[in-house]
């Protein structure tokens, strides 16, 4: 039974395909491609002095080291919800397993109002974690903190399948052999699990870099201190400044395709590994 | 025989650990999710009523205030059944045909999820701003789609162009397409089969899309930010007006836009977990 040849019995391949294509061109793809033309009128001096100036800098080091702690601190935080919401059952999980994807629907601005009223030296956060000496709104960390929360769901959502569809015979098998539980969830779990968690991370880091709302309240926007790349785009783009704003974008969105492809590279990849495994 | 699965799951917990390991993991979760996203969502609501109904019903009936969620729902409003159009073509497509460019088309699809927002933003201004591509000419045409409601539509279409095809895809991927030819064969038109037949079937993945959709419209900021140019009551939606009002030191003000669209958020969320519920009975 050949599949296309049975297929093309169904109707509207022409229309659904001009369609899909015009659509798509339309509203991405010439749109997107006027950013590339933009930066080719740039000469290649032009380009790295502007993506290079010690504000620009200064923002890719902010942008890249916060996203990079925000995932870090998800695939931990992530994994405990999805364990605790697999393996458990307790009153409330169930409004607890619908609440993970919040931050999904709840609009990026009203995370950013939210959260900087919350850490805000006055705030029910904030007036006890300043007693502490830890100031967290319009500082890194408060940026770090905005894009913890936006990347919550990632790596909860990653793994949890994974985690339902583990055997749990395995572990079982490792117990009764006379592994200790963290034994058994550093010799069995993890490396099941570290597929899903990798990809959750890497979904999590490509969403911080790119996000504006839920950061700009939140990080004060000091020049060299707290301006995310996002926020520098803008600014340019308030000057009038297109061809800065234009090579700056370019470089973020090199490091998001970047990001993306490692997903998808890194999704082939253990899907093969699970594919050549026996049994499986 | 092997043994019941039930059996399996039973040992599968106790051997997640003593009672004190459960009770500790399920408290770590509990206090992380009550500080990340419970308190936040009982703040935005205590924030909004802080100066009592009256100063909430005021801030949410103020003439700019009307003018957001005028154009926040013609935003959504545009930007839905356009995509939805789209993505019913695209899964339709995808899912049962085999063609060239199939699989470049589907990575495409997701593109608008891997560009930040500020850059959707900012290609719009590259097409139709003044020192744009198109600003001559719309200038002397005397059409504005930059600082006005074309470009915050604009904006809003891209950013949430996959959502719709994204969700659809996996459920038309998984009907087959027997009751179609069944259709086909008994003579129904092609649009007959798909208004009867197809529809009905991907019915809850339209909504789930549609939904998802719909909240990332009326929600979206730093897309709309760009293009908006913040002319209060004709270009700010409803984000950017708390926005504003929250720079002006109206927090009460702010806080009660921020509630609306948390009620958003809470029913996106009960809806799409119905639509879950519907779609996997189990």
């Amino acid at each position: 039974m050949s599949r296309p040849a049975r297929h093309r019995v169904l109707p509207g391949f022409r229309l659904s395909l001009g369609f899909s294509w015009f659509y798509l061109g339309l509203i991405v793809l010439i749109p997107l491609s006027s950013l590339f033309l933009r930066t080719f009128s740039l000469s290649w001096e032009e380009f790295w002095g502007i993506v290079t100036t010690p504000r620009a800098l200064a923002a890719y080091r902010l942008s890249f080291g916060a996203s990079l702690a925000a995932a870090l601190a998800n695939v931990v935080f992530g994994l405990l919800v999805a364990w605790v919401l697999v393996r458990y059952r307790f009153p409330g999980r169930d409004v607890l397993e619908s609440l993970v994807d919040l931050p999904f629907a709840l609009p990026t601005a009203v995370a950013g109002l939210t959260l900087t009223t919350l850490f805000s030296a006055q705030g029910w956060y904030g007036q006890y974690l300043e007693a502490l000496g830890l100031k967290v709104a319009y500082t890194s960390v408060g940026v770090a903190v905005a894009l913890t929360f936006i990347g919550l769901p990632f790596v909860v959502r990653t793994v949890q399948p994974v985690l339902e569809d583990i055997d749990v015979d395995v572990e079982e098998a490792a117990a009764t052999l006379g592994a200790s539980p963290w034994a058994v969830f550093r010799r069995v779990l993890l490396p099941a699990l570290f597929p899903a968690l990798l990809s959750g991370f890497t979904l999590a880091f490509a969403r911080a870099l790119g996000e504006y709302g839920s950061v700009v309240f939140i990080s004060g926007n000091m020049p060299m201190r707290t301006e995310i790349v996002p926020l520098l785009i803008i600014t340019r783009l308030e000057q009038y400044d297109y061809a800065g704003a234009t090579a700056i974008a370019i470089v973020m969105l090199g490091a998001s395709f970047s990001l993306l492809l490692a997903v998808n590279l890194l999704h082939r990849w253990s899907q093969r590994r699970l594919e050549a495994r026996p049994g499986a | 025989m092997p043994p019941s699965t039930l059996v399996l799951r039973r040992n599968a917990r106790s051997l997640s650990g003593p009672a004190f390991v459960r009770w500790g993991l399920i408290g770590a979760a509990v206090l992380l999710l009550g500080v990340f996203l419970i308190v936040p969502l009982v703040a935005v609501f205590t924030f909004a009523f802080q100066k009592g109904w009256e100063a909430y019903v005021s801030a949410l009936t103020h003439p700019t205030a009307l003018a957001a969620m005028r154009l926040t729902l013609l935003s959504a409003a545009i930007a839905v059944p356009f995509n939805l159009a789209f993505g019913l073509a695209a899964s339709w497509l995808i899912a049962r045909f085999q063609f060239r460019g199939r699989s470049l088309l589907m990575t495409l699809i997701d593109l608008p999820f891997s560009v930040s927002p500020v850059i959707a933003g900012l290609i719009f201004v590259l097409l139709f701003g003044r020192q744009g591509w198109l600003g001559p000419w719309l200038l002397d045409h005397d059409v504005r789609v930059i600082f006005a409601v074309p470009g915050i539509v604009l904006a809003t279409v891209f950013v949430t162009f996959p959502y719709v095809a994204r969700e659809l895809l996996p459920v038309m991927e998984a009907q087959g397409s027997d009751e179609e030819e069944a259709a086909l064969t008994l003579g129904a038109s092609g649009w007959r089969t798909f208004l009867c037949v197809t529809l009905p079937k991907v019915k809850w993945g339209v909504l789930y899309g549609v939904i998802l959709c719909n909240a990332r419209a009326m929600g979206e900021f730093g897309a709309v930010s760009v293009v908006s140019g913040h002319v209060r009551g004709v270009t700010t939606t409803l984000p950017l007006h708390a926005e504003i009002l929250y720079n002006e030191y109206d927090l009460a003000g702010a806080f009660a836009v921020a509630s609306l669209l948390t009620l958003l958020a809470i029913v996106t969320l009960v809806v799409k977990k119905f639509v879950e519920w519907r779609s996997h009975p189990s």
